[in-house]
């Protein structure tokens, strides 16, 4: 028994699925506590798919694939906030309108040079078939990624928080607010090796959106999810070696239960204590 | 010489003011939201901003935050450029409830040591200094018991309070004020109109934007009336009368007047009149042109 559990970690192939999936998946965990308090949780989405045109250009040109998809990440998202400042659009219209065009970019160049690009790598990821060039590119990224934050977590906040404040200390929330795209393209672009385009929104959403049930504090949020982002994606590498599933879909299911649970069994903002709170609300009045 | 920034910006010897000179800000659509503005503050003085909504108070806040750049006019504070000013600690801001997020997961500890961040170093890690800061801003706004709670679990006059302690501790000694009694009860109203009296006293400045007229006299020493540029500013006694009044407000200001054979049998020419924009009003009483504010307000007509 012991030794069925341990054979994945004989192959050198699923080690390095297992770090590398947990690595991104801490940082992305990150990232989406910021996201989901700003109602940005569509960014995540639209730049995995923004990054599209990036990659099949990338490959076309035979560049490093993710630099391509870097530059049309950070390319979209700086067209989406000049959008934003520069019209009176809501910014799901604006998220809609630049990611479709993009995606839609990316699309023409895959069907004028159809052999060049594996559309499925990029839409589902493939983390067991990684090289490792690849592997030194998303560590990088990631490893950089999560020095930046934990360095300027608490700016983040503040400026996630009350920009007026943020500016009244002497920060400047256009700068901050960029350097977090920044890195939230880099690490789309690292979790498309794990997951790949469709899912990155689950990574950069769900652990947040989890720990937010779970804690009024920020500090600790972003300790829950990133535990929870590091756990669930090294597991789900782990697993896909028995199921022979699809990594990123194990992942994302992990997440998802784990959001389930807290959903209903968190001591203060779940389903349960909601429900105790009202029994206990009318004893209380009489 | 090195100028050594510490947790009291006072200790660099700048006193509290605002000047404002010529100021116009423009949006990027074009539209002019302040016109030639113009007015100055000193300290140990608590002002209203006066106008109707959309008249401009938030573009002049925002610009005095240094969030807009005027596009003619100056703006110093302490005698510094607005951007000098912040990066100082000098300029602290009581949001208006609207602005904030509620839900955000953050507990009343942690907002109010927000305000510490400037004094803090690149990783914000709080010092003793700050937790002192913070302890005696919190016990300053009578909130220490609250310190725990998750913002949103707070009443209207204690998420105020809040927000005045974060002002506190961030030790600014110019504080702007968007709205501080909007669905705020009377007794936090007291509470944070004597706050502000201790901190005049402590020598700082503080704009007030609000809609509470009747409150007005009882505490504020300067008037700024706006409506796209400053249509008067001086002494509360002298500028903060109702002509002045009806041309910032025009038909926007509820008004009555009471006068004659409604109040007197006699010949006598005294009146009374009440302004009001929504909120606490404003009454003044005695002939025309020589009417003074009475404060009887509160309680009668509120």
């Amino acid at each position: 028994m012991i030794d069925l559990m341990l054979e994945p970690f004989a192959y050198q192939y699923m080690v390095k699925a297992i770090w590398v999936s947990a690595l991104v998946g801490g940082v992305c965990a990150f990232l989406s506590c910021y996201l989901m308090l700003k109602g940005w949780s569509l960014m995540g989405d639209a730049l995995a798919h923004a990054i599209v045109p990036g990659v099949a250009l990338a490959y076309l040109l035979k560049l490093p694939y993710a630099a391509g998809a870097f530059l049309s990440g950070l390319l979209a998202a700086l067209a989406m906030s000049l959008v934003r400042v520069r019209t009176q659009l809501r910014e799901d219209a604006v998220i809609g309108i630049v990611f479709t065009t993009f995606f839609a970019a990316g699309l023409l160049i895959v069907s004028i040079n159809p052999t060049s690009v594996n559309v499925q790598s990029i839409v589902l990821g493939n983390i067991l078939g990684i090289s490792d060039e690849d592997v030194v590119q998303v560590a990088i990224i990631a490893f950089v990624s999560l020095v930046i934050l934990i360095a300027r977590w608490k700016d983040l906040m503040l400026v996630f928080f009350d920009e007026n404040q943020a500016r009244s200390v002497g920060l400047s929330p256009t700068r901050l607010k960029i350097l977090f795209f920044v890195l939230l393209s880099a690490c789309t672009v690292a979790a498309l090796q794990t997951v790949g385009a469709c899912l990155v929104i689950a990574m950069v959403v769900t652990p947040g959106a989890t720990a937010y049930l779970l804690t009024d504090r920020f500090g600790r949020l972003i300790i829950i999810a990133v535990a929870m982002g590091v756990a669930t994606s090294a597991i789900g590498a782990y697993a896909s070696y028995f199921l022979d599933g699809s990594t990123g879909g194990l992942i994302v299911v992990f997440q998802t239960v784990l959001f389930l649970l807290a959903f209903i069994f968190a001591p203060k903002h779940g389903r349960l204590a909601a429900r105790r709170a009202a029994r206990a609300l009318p004893e209380h009045a009489a | 010489m090195n100028i050594h920034v510490t947790g009291q910006p006072g200790a660099l010897g700048l006193a509290p003011s605002i000047t404002v000179e010529g100021v116009t800000v423009r949006y990027s659509n074009g539209v002019t939201a302040v016109n030639d503005a113009s007015f100055a503050l000193g300290a140990g003085t608590i002002c209203a901003l006066v106008g109707i909504n959309g008249s401009g108070k938030s573009t002049l806040f925002k610009t005095l935050m240094g969030f807009l750049k005027p596009a003619q006019g100056r703006v110093t504070i302490a005698g510094l450029e607005v951007r000098q000013a912040l990066k100082r600690g000098l300029v602290a801001y009581v949001p208006q409830s609207e602005e904030v997020d509620w839900n955000f997961p953050v507990l009343v500890d942690d907002v109010v040591m927000m305000g510490r961040y400037g004094h803090m170093g690149l990783m914000r890690m709080a010092r003793r200094a700050d937790k002192e800061a913070v302890e005696e801003a919190l016990a300053r706004v009578n909130m220490v018991d609250f310190r725990r709670r998750q913002i949103g679990e707070l009443s209207g006059g204690q998420r105020k309070r809040v927000f005045l302690a974060r002002a506190l501790a961030q030790g600014g000694q110019v504080i702007l004020l968007d709205e501080p009694f909007t669905g705020v009860d009377v007794k936090t109203e007291d509470a944070i109109v004597g706050l502000m009296r201790e901190l005049r006293s402590e020598g700082r400045l503080m704009l007030v934007s609000t809609h509470n007229l009747g409150s007005i006299p009882d505490f504020c020493d300067q008037v700024v009336i706006f409506n796209k540029t400053v249509l008067a500013a001086g002494p509360t006694g002298t500028t903060f009368t109702e002509a002045n009044l009806q041309r910032a407000f025009g038909g926007v200001l509820r008004h009555f007047r009471l006068g004659g054979a409604q109040l007197h049998d006699d010949a006598d020419d005294r009146r009374v009149t009440v302004l009001t924009d929504d909120e606490r009003p404003l009454v003044l009483y005695g002939e025309r042109d020589h009417e003074v504010v009475i404060d009887a307000s509160r309680d009668v007509v509120r």
